[in-house]
């Protein structure tokens, strides 16, 4: 029930952010007719979500609140302004010094959720690239290992597991 | 008070510009398939969040804004996932990376039957 709800929200704040038409004190009688025509197309996507069943914690992840926007999305912004420097750095420099490598790191996430989180945030990190998923071990394509990758992609997964704990 | 907010967003955008020719430049200068990959992700995160931050300057508080920042969420989540989607297609279809340690090289190559014959 909380995933109908959260979803029907997200759905309708989406509608009036896109579409702009938050204008319900001018009484025109075609705002009221759009509004409409928005809420009857959001009850349908609802309506079509239901009847697919895909109406649960992925779909709408509510149980991980806010914190992914708060603590986590900044912490990643962090690392991947870092990671992005050191990819530039290695582009541009005359020799390309690369050190390519395939690791395998174990992921802790109990949820697929967790993991295709975790799993993204190490490919969205230049230099790291997600490239095979079994079970709980990923396998990572690295550009120029130093073995920070490993820690990092360690630190990430701690994060996630965060994340996720305490629904 | 605007000219400052106006070079602030010149800064990002070009900084942002910057970033995406780097992208570009690593597309061409890297030697195989997957190390190209990782000069496609510069210009993907950081090329793609300056502009779009560059823009959020110029846009001020908005409705445009507010789209704005949607488009970077969502650019932050989509190009990644094709990014892992280019990668696995490429291995499962017998792509072989070429890995610099020999002795490490060996032991993946390993590790890679040991899942193809799993799957």
């Amino acid at each position: 029930m909380k995933y109908t709800i959260s979803l029907s929200l997200a759905m309708a704040g989406s509608w009036l952010i896109w579409s702009g038409h938050f204008q319900i004190w001018d009484d025109h009688f075609h705002h009221y007719f759009i509004l409409v025509l928005g809420l009857l197309s959001c009850l349908f996507c609802i309506w079509l979500a239901a009847r697919m069943k895909i109406v649960d914690d992925e779909s709408a992840p509510v149980q991980l609140g806010l914190r992914p926007f708060t603590t986590y999305f900044p912490w990643l912004m962090k690392e991947i302004v870092i990671s992005n420097i050191k990819v530039a750095k290695i582009i541009l420099s005359p020799r390309l010094k690369l050190q390519r490598r395939m690791i395998t790191v174990t992921a802790h996430p109990k949820t697929e959720l967790g993991r295709v989180i975790l799993a993204n945030s190490i490919t969205a990190t230049p230099g790291t690239i997600s490239v095979q998923m079994e079970d709980d071990k990923i396998q990572i394509h690295a550009l120029s290992f130093e073995g920070a990758e490993e820690e990092l992609s360690g630190d990430m997964d701690r994060r996630v597991c965060k994340l996720e704990k305490n629904q | 008070m605007s000219i400052a907010i106006e070079i602030l967003s010149w800064i990002f955008l070009v900084l942002g510009s910057l970033f995406s020719i780097i992208g570009g430049i690593g597309i061409v200068r890297l030697p195989e398939f997957f190390s190209r990959m990782h000069a496609g992700g510069v210009t993907d995160t950081l090329g793609a969040t300056f502009l779009v931050v560059g823009l959020l300057f110029q846009a001020g508080f908005t409705l445009v804004a507010v789209k704005l920042s949607m488009i970077l969420l969502f650019l932050l989540i989509t190009s990644p996932t094709s990014c892992h989607a280019l990668a696995k297609s490429a291995i499962s279809e017998g792509l072989k990376p070429a890995l610099d340690n020999a002795d490490h090289a060996s032991k993946t190559k390993a590790a890679d039957r040991d899942l193809s014959e799993g799957a």
